[in-house]
C-alpha cells in the first residue's frame, strides 16, 4: 500500500514536473502503471492493468507491449504413410512471448510505414530472425504460421487498443493479459508521436510471475530436479504403503 | 473443481482426475494388471502433454505397485532374486529409454512415437486378448480341449551364465531375465507404463516362472524400473507432475478397492473380453487420430521443449 502510495505520489510529481510551463522541454512524457507486478496464482483467468501518463503538450501516443524474449520453434506437419508427422522445424531466435499494442488515433494517420517498422509497430513490423539460414519463401511461411498460432493462443493481440486522451495531455489506456500469459519481465513502451515522427519514448517495465504454492513446485522442480524426482517417487511409495495399510487382514 | 497442475501447466477437473484414477484401480483390481497401459492415452485424451503423460504414470506407477507387491509378499508370492536380477535389466533399459526420450523430444516426435507405441502395443495386446477369451467362452461351452505341454524346452534354455532361483524353482540363463527387465525397461521410459501386460506372459511362458508367484515379483521389479524412470524423467526431461500422479493414486486405490469386490462377482473370461474391447477401442481411437488432419498443420513450441 505504501509502496503504491509513494508511486503515486511520484507520479503526481512527474505529471507536475512535466506540466510545468518551464520544464516542458526536459520531460516531454511521463506514464506509468497502476501495477508493475501482476501475480499468477491458482485459478487465474486473465488480468488487466492500467497505463497512464502525460505529454507537454499536442500529440499522439502508442504503446507496445513485449513479454520475453525466447526461441521459438514452429512445426510443420506432413503427411507420411497416412500418418501427420513434424516434418519441418523452424526456429525464430528471441522472438517476443507476448505483444499487444495500442494507439490514440489509427496508426495510418500518424505513423508512416517506415517509423512502424523501425518502432516494431504492429504484427506485420515485428523483427523475427530464424536461427540458421533458411530461405525467405520458407522464412514467410513460417513466419505467417508463428503470427497465426501466438495469436490464436491470445499471446499475440492483433486489434490495435485505444489510447485515450483526458482532455490534451492526459492519457490511460488498458493493456489486457490472457490466462496463458507467459511470466517473466515485460517491456511497456510508449511513443509519443508528433508530425508523423517519434518526438521521445519512455519504457517501462512489469514483471509478470507465478505465486503460491503451484508456482514454488514448479520452481522447485526445475531447480532441484533431482531432489523433486526422489520426492515425487518417496510421496508415491509412502501414498501405494498407506493405500495397502486397511486390507491387510482381509 | 478444478485444479491447477504445477509442470502439465493446466487446469484439470479434480473428479475427472480421480475417476480415471478409480476406472484404472478398477481394472487393476479386476485383472491383476497394473493399468498404466490405459492410463497413459486416457491422459493424453484429455489434453495433458505426452511427455508429462507419459512421465507422471511412472510416478503414479511407483505407489500403485508398492501397494500391490506389500499384498503379494504376505502371501509368500514374491521371488526377490529373480526380482533383482530382471531390475539389473531394468535400470539399464530404463536409463536408455530416458535418453531416447530426450532425443525424440528434441527432434520434436516424441508424440508420434508415443502415440504409435500405443497403437502398435494395444493393438497387439487387444487383439490376443479377445482371441484368447474368446476361445475360452468357446472352451467353456464344449468342456474337454487339449492341455497345452507343462515344460518346453526351447532356445533360450541352451544360453550361458546359468543361475538357480529357488523360489520359481528355476535354473536358467541370466541373460534372460536380464534382457526382459531391459525391454521392459524401455517401455517403462517412453511409454510410461510398468510392463506388466509385457512381464507377465513373458515370465510365463518364456521364463516358464510358476504363475503363482509372476503378479508379485514383476510388481517388485516395475517399482523400481518407474522409480529410476521418474527420477530419469525429473532431471532430464523436467515432465513429472507429483500432484497429478498424486491424485491419479488416490482414485486408484478406492478403484482398486470395488475392482476386487467386482472381480469376485464377475465371469472371468466375459470380463478379459470386454477389456479386449475396450484395449481395442483406445488402440482405434489413436490410430485414427493419427490420421485425421490437424486443424493447424504448424504449431509453435518453446525452442529446446516438447
Amino acid at each position: 500500500m505504501s509502496g503504491r502510495g509513494l508511486r503515486a505520489a511520484l507520479l503526481l510529481a512527474g505529471l507536475a514536473w512535466a506540466l510545468a510551463p518551464g520544464a516542458a522541454r526536459a520531460q516531454a512524457l511521463v506514464a506509468d502503471l497502476t501495477s508493475h507486478l501482476v501475480a499468477i496464482t491458482t485459478g487465474f483467468t486473465g488480468t488487466s492493468v492500467v497505463l497512464f501518463g502525460a505529454t507537454d503538450g499536442a500529440g499522439d501516443v502508442i504503446v507496445t507491449v513485449r513479454g520475453p524474449d525466447r526461441d521459438m520453434s514452429v512445426r510443420r506437419k506432413s503427411k507420411v504413410a497416412q500418418i501427420w508427422v513434424n516434418t519441418r522445424e523452424v526456429t525464430f531466435a528471441q522472438a517476443p512471448s507476448f505483444y499487444s499494442m495500442a494507439s490514440s488515433r489509427p496508426l495510418d494517420q500518424i505513423a508512416p510505414q517506415a517509423m512502424r517498422q523501425l518502432q516494431q509497430i504492429g504484427l506485420d513490423n515485428l523483427r523475427l530472425n530464424t536461427a540458421g539460414a533458411v530461405s525467405p519463401e520458407e522464412t514467410a511461411e513460417f513466419r505467417e504460421a508463428f503470427l497465426r498460432n501466438q495469436v490464436r493462443a491470445g499471446l499475440y493481440v492483433p486489434a490495435v487498443g485505444q489510447v485515450t486522451f483526458l482532455g490534451s495531455r492526459l492519457f490511460r489506456t488498458t493493456i489486457s493479459f490472457p490466462r496463458n500469459v507467459p511470466t517473466g519481465t515485460y517491456r511497456v513502451e510508449v511513443l509519443l508521436v508528433r508530425d508523423k515522427a517519434v518526438a521521445t519514448g519512455q519504457t517501462v517495465p512489469l514483471v509478470i510471475s507465478e505465486i503460491g504454492l503451484d508456482a514454488e513446485v514448479h520452481d522447485f522442480a526445475d531447480r532441484y530436479a533431482l531432489l523433486y524426482g526422489l520426492i515425487a517417487v518417496l510421496l508415491a511409495v509412502v501414498a501405494g504403503w498407506l493405500a495397502s495399510l486397511p486390507f491387510r487382514h482381509s | 473443481m478444478d485444479i491447477y497442475l504445477p509442470i502439465a501447466e493446466l487446469s484439470v477437473d479434480v473428479i475427472v482426475l480421480l475417476g480415471l484414477g478409480a476406472v484404472v484401480g478398477v481394472l487393476s483390481g479386476i485383472f491383476g494388471v497394473g493399468g498404466g497401459f490405459l492410463l497413459t492415452p486416457l491422459l493424453i485424451f484429455i489434453g495433458i502433454p505426452p511427455a508429462v503423460a507419459v512421465a507422471s504414470s511412472a510416478n503414479q506407477l511407483v505407489g500403485a505397485s508398492v501397494s500391490g507387491v506389500i499384498a503379494h509378499w504376505r502371501r509368500g508370492n514374491v521371488d526377490f532374486h529373480m526380482g533383482a536380477v530382471l531390475l539389473v535389466g531394468g535400470f539399464l533399459g530404463s536409463g536408455f529409454g530416458v535418453w531416447l526420450f530426450a532425443l525424440l523430444r528434441r527432434v520434436g516426435q516424441v508424440e508420434l512415437v508415443v502415440t504409435v507405441s500405443y497403437v502398435v502395443l494395444l493393438g497387439i495386446l487387444g487383439s490376443i486378448m479377445l482371441v484368447e477369451s474368446t476361445r475360452a467362452i468357446i472352451r467353456q461351452r464344449r468342456p474337454g480341449g487339449a492341455r497345452r505341454k507343462l515344460h518346453q524346452h526351447m532356445w533360450i534354455h541352451g544360453l550361458p551364465l546359468k543361475m538357480r532361483f529357488r523360489r520359481s524353482k528355476l535354473y536358467i540363463s541370466a541373460i534372460v531375465p536380464v534382457g526382459l527387465g531391459f525391454l521392459v525397461g524401455i517401455l517403462s521410459a517412453i511409454m510410461g507404463v510398468g510392463g506388466g501386460f509385457v512381464m507377465v506372459p513373458a515370465m510365463i511362458y518364456m521364463l516358464d516362472m510358476p504363475t503363482a508367484v509372476v503378479p508379485g515379483t514383476s510388481l517388485l521389479q516395475i517399482i523400481f524400473v518407474a522409480a529410476n524412470v521418474t527420477v530419469l524423467q525429473a532431471v532430464g526431461n523436467g515432465t513429472v507432475d507429483a500432484v497429478l500422479a498424486l491424485i491419479l493414486l488416490v482414485g486408484g486405490v478406492i478403484g482398486a478397492q470395488l475392482g476386487t469386490r467386482f472381480g469376485a462377482r464377475l465371469r472371468g473370461e466375459q470380463l478379459r473380453a470386454l477389456l479386449a474391447l475396450l484395449v481395442l477401442a483406445v488402440a482405434v481411437k489413436l490410430a485414427r487420430d493419427l490420421g485425421v488432419r490437424p486443424i493447424d498443420l504448424y504449431s509453435v513450441v518453446m525452442a529446446g521443449s516438447a
